[in-house]
């Protein structure tokens, strides 16, 4: 019944799409300077149809219908109704009827908020996003199909992977997929301003807040994976450099370019066409993420079950993408000459743009250089942290300084008087570094580069927060607030890195074990039987000898049933200063249990540093509608 | 002129990488055990855990069969497989065990010998996981067997059990 309802609905919004390609072309045609009604009713009936669809699969998860395949294969009566609606997009096809629904919601959004921009313009941005939700209907459609049926159908379903059953897990997917599908709006708005030559100015303020809105989900995905990689993986870890992380920073490091760059356009009406290639670049570097990871070729915890029809789909279309885009920007572009001043701040945002085209260089080329290698010589390699740790960190320290100083500039062109305050901003960040360094053990030199540079920026954001609250340039917090947050974030990874302390032992109930200046006993374990696992906690008390405070922990070793599976729950204790974690794993045929404790300084705070960054665009986002 | 080159670069770029990705897609799984049997191992040198020897593949040549474990002692499943290891090393006379500890502490490793008991002829260490990568090693715990002309006959991703363990045995029979 309901996979019945859903089918029909997805085929609506396919015949929706020919539908508006088909108007929207004619209308382009003629010289009316408004939209024709008809087609925001077919745009409001397919927004409306697609909505509906999605809720139809959500049900069908939330009534465990085992007459859906997809609803038999990843969910279980047992399951709670959390993670039955979560199990809708912790799948592939449900995610891509997710994925459908965000082309469309935006699609809509931006079809009635942009009226005050040209009709054709508008039309021709309408009619790409159409020809992109038609590739992925009818993948959808021929491919995946979410509302498959089954018969006979099952009783019972086979469940969720209990990896994926935690609450970061469930949000992870959905904001990633509206940061990086998202993206799809301003693609194809370049290729609608390249074909309408509406460039300039009104281009960039036709496509900010969209950039704005999917760079704020994209950090916050990006953040909430992290954090679930730390809370769920228990290797204590919180960035592996893992190919399936990469292929989701390739895209943010395009879209953070362009965010700094259309600033440019606005203001200075220059650097349209590289505006343009980063707007066609961050889309199809979300294509070719979903396409590394759907496909199968890189291997990951993310890895869904993998199908190489999937793959030469999204080739095929991820194909099509690119020549379109290339060939209308060949034929449509027109040179443009810069004369930026050096001292303007328009080339610090090109600085900008420099390094984040580096580190997303660096990044393609460690995630894709196995898959070559792989292909042309059968050779097979791993790249992992020390290539990027070699190739980005020295970087990063230059990178800190600019974004520091480069905010400080005019438009076209500054006086140089200014950079004097900066030199103090400058000592200050030293001379704190120096205190770090003398109070707690020595560090390395690049450590220490990246420390004072970071503490620089923090400094900086500050002073120049202090100095906007006197002014009142409230315009510029936004900036503030992300910078600060990117300093933060860096200060706290280098101090987490640094001090961090990790051991590894065995010990049995009742035992006591007593290192550096730590005390932890094991006390008991219990077994306790939940909905869908049954659970060994064990408890630990964890006494620091040196400050005299007392912790208890309890980590959980977990049996699930449906698919039966063992996973290890870390024990996290988050305090302002410092995590304690630990993991206990069970030694077979002993009495004795694995146990790895960590004492993370400013865990807490490196998540806080990279909400922070997301939350600036949000400002952004929030003051331009209150100036509105 | 110029302009066209640009466009000329641009689209064989593209159609690189493109081919490039379909490819990787005919190609079934990248970390398949099969296409690594039968492949020589190249020629390496691993540094020792415990000290500053070295081991190097020339050595190998003097067993029958060489076993290389990969193992850490952060890896859980690598606990859960060391005692088939002991086991193996007990009682089988041709065939010896190279560990290479992969990521990880040396205390740590240490202690994990201690406490689990050592099946191994030499302990290598691999701290940043570069040296792994020539074994074609992507995760741990992994293990290879090679024969004494240094051919890998056998390949076993993720923890040794009962099975793995018998098949071992009749491999070098």
């Amino acid at each position: 019944m309901l996979s019945n309802i859903g089918s029909i609905l997805v085929f609506f919004i396919l015949s929706l799409s020919l539908l508006i390609i088909y108007y929207s072309y004619v209308e382009t045609q003629t010289t009316r300077t408004t939209i024709k009604k008809n087609i925001y009713n077919l745009s409001l009936f397919q927004v409306t149809f697609t909505i509906l669809s999605f809720f139809t699969l959500i049900l069908g998860f939330i009534f465990s219908d085992f007459s859906i395949i997809n609803v038999y294969e990843n969910s279980h009566t047992t399951k709670p109704l959390f993670y039955k609606i979560a199990g809708t997009w912790g799948n592939h096809e449900g995610s891509l009827l997710l994925w459908i629904n965000i082309l469309v919601v935006f699609s809509y959004l931006f079809l009635i908020f942009n009226h005050k921009h040209e009709k054709n313009f508008r039309l021709y941005t309408l009619i790409f996003q159409n020809f992109l939700i038609l590739g992925f209907v009818i993948f959808l459609l021929f491919n995946s199909n979410p509302f498959s049926k089954i018969y006979p159908e099952p009783l019972e379903g086979l469940g969720l992977n209990p990896i994926l059953q935690d609450p970061a897990l469930a949000i992870h997917p959905p904001l990633l997929y509206i940061g990086f599908v998202g993206c799809s709006i301003y693609f194809s708005a370049a290729i609608a301003s390249l074909l309408s030559e509406y460039s300039g100015k009104q281009f960039a303020l036709s496509i900010k807040s969209w950039v704005q809105i999917s760079w704020v989900f994209q950090t916050l995905g990006i953040t909430i994976g992290s954090i679930w990689a730390y809370y769920e993986l228990g290797w204590g870890g919180f960035w592996f450099w893992d190919p399936v992380e990469n292929a989701s920073l390739l895209p943010w490091f395009a879209i953070t370019a362009l965010m700094h760059s259309i600033m440019v356009l606005e203001k200075r009406n220059t650097l349209y066409e590289w505006v343009i290639i980063l707007c066609l670049v961050t889309f199809i570097l979300s294509v070719t993420g979903t396409f590394l990871v759907r496909s199968g070729i890189l291997n990951s915890v993310h890895t869904f079950a993998n199908d190489p029809s999937r793959g030469l789909f999204i080739l095929i279309f991820l194909s099509l993408m690119i020549f379109t885009s290339i060939l209308i920007f060949f034929k449509k572009h027109k040179k443009e000459d810069y004369n930026f001043n050096s001292n303007s701040k328009e080339t610090f945002i090109l600085a900008n743009n420099w390094f984040m085209v580096f580190f997303l260089a660096t990044v393609l080329i460690g995630t894709l250089y196995p898959i070559f290698l792989d292909v042309l010589t059968n050779e097979k390699v791993s790249v992992g942290p020390p290539f990027y740790n070699i190739v980005i960190i020295p970087l990063v320290i230059p990178f800190l300084l600019l974004m520091a100083i480069g905010p400080q500039f005019n438009w076209i062109n500054s006086k140089k008087e200014k950079l004097y305050k900066t030199l103090y901003v400058f000592f200050g960040a030293c001379l704190i570094n120096l205190f770090l360094f003398y109070f707690f053990e020595n560090y390395g030199l690049y450590s220490n580069l990246i420390l004072i540079t970071a503490i620089f920026l923090i400094l900086h954001s500050i002073f120049d927060a202090k100095k906007s609250i006197n002014n009142k340039k409230k315009f510029i917090f936004p900036r503030i607030i992300s910078h600060l947050g990117f300093g933060l974030l860096v200060f706290f990874i280098g101090i987490n890195h640094q001090y961090s302390v990790e051991v590894d032992f065995n010990l049995k109930v009742g035992e006591i074990k007593k290192f550096n200046n730590y005390e932890i006993f094991f006390k008991n374990i219990k077994v306790q039987q939940n909905k869908n696992y049954k659970s060994v906690i064990g408890s630990f008390k964890i006494t620091d000898l040196e400050k005299e405070n007392i912790n208890y922990l309890n980590p959980e070793i977990r049996i699930y049933t449906n698919p039966e599976t063992l996973t290890y729950e870390a024990a996290i204790k988050s305090k302002v200063n410092s995590d304690l974690y630990l993991t206990m794993s069970n030694l077979p045929r002993s009495d004795f249990y694995n146990i790895k404790f960590q004492n993370k300084p400013f865990m807490i705070w490196i998540w806080i540093s990279a909400i922070m960054i997301a939350l600036g665009g949000f400002v952004q986002l929030i003051i331009k509608k209150n100036e509105e | 002129m110029k302009n066209n080159f640009k466009k000329f670069f641009i689209f064989s770029f593209v159609i690189f990488f493109l081919s490039i990705f379909t490819l990787a897609l005919k190609k079934d799984n990248n970390y398949s055990t099969k296409n690594l049997i039968g492949n020589q191992i190249s020629s390496f040198q691993l540094p020792s855990l415990r000290n500053s020897s070295f081991i190097t593949d020339k050595e190998l040549k003097q067993n029958q069969f060489t076993l290389i474990n990969f193992f850490a002692s952060w890896c859980a499943p690598c606990r859960i497989e060391h005692k088939y290891l002991v086991r193996l090393n007990d009682q089988n006379k041709n065939i010896k065990i190279l560990g290479v500890n992969f990521k990880d502490k040396k205390n740590n490793a240490l202690n994990f010998l201690n406490d689990l008991g050592d099946p191994y002829s030499f302990v290598a260490k691999d701290p940043d996981g570069k040296a792994s990568i020539l074994f074609g090693i992507y995760g741990i715990p992994e293990s290879i067997i090679i024969n004494k002309e240094l051919e890998i006959i056998k390949k076993i991703v993720g923890p040794i059990d009962q099975k793995d363990y018998e098949e071992i045995l009749r491999l070098i029979k």
